[in-house]
């Protein structure tokens, strides 16, 4: 398959790519490409022009400060799956990267590439919300509880560039999901966290964008154990049904998911 | 059009392109390196993995430009004074290929996956095999040839 044509240039600096990105409105940022290049590819997605910020240095690095972990928007999926930082500090997140896509797809993929596009079946959306990240971009600081707006939409303006995701150390978190066997996207995925902030459960993959589950945070305030969520269902009204799943499938999923990612928040001890 | 120039199996190439050629295209069409396979061509099937600055990825899923200035290693590159690079050798020994379309693909992630985790048991080399998919369901052979290799090259 052949995508319509198209002007690609490599962005040298971040302030290049916002240069390049105001002359010409029409241009899209290309990072890792694994969903903008096989979308161009089915000509759902016709930029007339690529700005390339994947070897861009600024924004590709994983740094500690204090109890955070600050990831660069270009850092792919593999090197925060190998970070010892991430491990160390956000186990949960680490897993997480680790089983996005395939090797081939976290080789490439990046953090910021993800959370621009907030596909309703992305991973890492539900970590940057249960997490309650705090998402830097060219312009401004924006909170994950702003950040996502519905299916393939977010807060971000024309023009705004992410450059750089911070999350705080949890006390505990955990992710598992079921995934769809061929894509590796999750038919439902569920992040569990407890942070000074509280306890966020957040749901990826069944329905139209990343949605918190307050009656499962609720009862696991009361009681952080598999068996405080493992009643609690969400409605199937609203979620995805397709060829691979209904949304009463999906709703059931959710339920048996985050059950495992409690399963998987109490075996990480901590974090 | 665009001039762009890499490093294809330690030979330097350049050609003018369109800015939307495919990396896979670049190497099948323009290189003549068809031993890089299209399968799925919806980047699911891995079929045309090569390694870009060493890591595994599909080509078909990467524009020929990104690529620029980057050493490339193909299917093509991989056996070395007309000796097989042990991992083509271990496919060879434990039958790991049965039509052998899929073959290049699972050979380049088994380099880059030995690379980087030494030897390995047979649920991380599965997990190692997410992005690539046998039509013919020849894993259990794949994976015996992967395991075989990892083990041989870390002992070497």
């Amino acid at each position: 398959m052949i995508p319509y044509n198209f002007e690609y240039t490599r962005a040298k600096t971040l302030s290049d790519a916002q240069a390049m990105l105001a002359k010409n409105p029409d241009a899209k940022l290309l990072a890792g490409g694994q969903t903008l290049i096989p979308t161009m590819k089915m000509r759902l997605a016709n930029p007339s022009a690529l700005i390339d910020i994947s070897k861009l240095a600024e924004l590709s690095f994983i740094r500690t400060e204090g109890d955070t972990v600050v990831i660069g928007a270009a850092t792919t999926h593999g090197a925060v799956a190998a970070s010892a930082d991430v491990r160390r500090m956000i186990a949960a997140l680490a897993h997480m990267a680790a089983h996005i896509g395939d090797p081939a797809v976290r080789a490439v993929g990046t953090m910021g590439g993800s959370l621009a596009n907030n596909d309703p079946a992305a991973d890492y959306p539900a970590a940057v919300l249960a997490l309650n990240a705090t998402i830097k971009t060219t312009e401004r600081e924006i909170a994950a509880d702003d950040f996502f707006t519905g299916m393939f939409s977010t807060a971000l303006d024309d023009g705004e560039i992410i450059t750089q995701i911070t999350f705080r150390k949890p006390m505990r978190a955990g992710y598992q999901k079921f995934a769809n066997p061929a894509s590796r996207y999750p038919m439902a995925g569920v992040f569990v966290a407890q942070t000074s902030d509280g306890i966020r459960v957040a749901v990826t993959g069944a329905g139209p964008g990343v949605f918190r589950v307050e009656a499962m945070e609720a009862a696991l305030a009361k009681s952080f154990t598999p068996e405080a969520v493992a009643e609690i269902a969400v409605s199937a009204d609203n979620l995805n049904s397709d060829i691979h799943a209904s949304a009463e499938y999906r709703a059931h999923l959710v339920t048996v998911m985050a059950k495992r990612a409690v399963e998987h928040a109490v075996a990480n001890d901590g974090h | 059009m665009t001039t762009v120039s890499m490093t294809v199996n330690g030979k330097p190439v350049s050609a003018d392109i369109e800015d939307r050629t495919l990396l896979v295209y670049f190497l099948r069409e323009n290189l003549r390196l068809t031993g890089t396979h299209i399968g799925c061509d919806t980047s699911q099937c891995g079929a045309c993995m090569v390694h870009v600055d060493g890591r595994a990825v599909k080509s078909c899923s990467m524009f020929a430009v990104q690529a620029e200035g980057a050493q490339v290693t193909t299917i093509e590159g991989l056996a070395k004074d007309g000796k097989l690079h042990p991992v083509q050798e271990a496919f060879r020994e434990n039958h790991g290929l049965q039509c052998g379309f899929c073959t290049p693909g699972m050979i380049m992630t088994a380099v880059a996956a030995i690379e980087r985790h030494g030897a390995m048991d047979r649920d991380t080399i599965r997990h190692e095999l997410e992005g690539n998919i046998c039509r013919c369901t020849g894993y259990h052979n794949i994976v015996s040839s992967i395991e075989d290799a990892s083990k041989k090259m870390s002992a070497a």
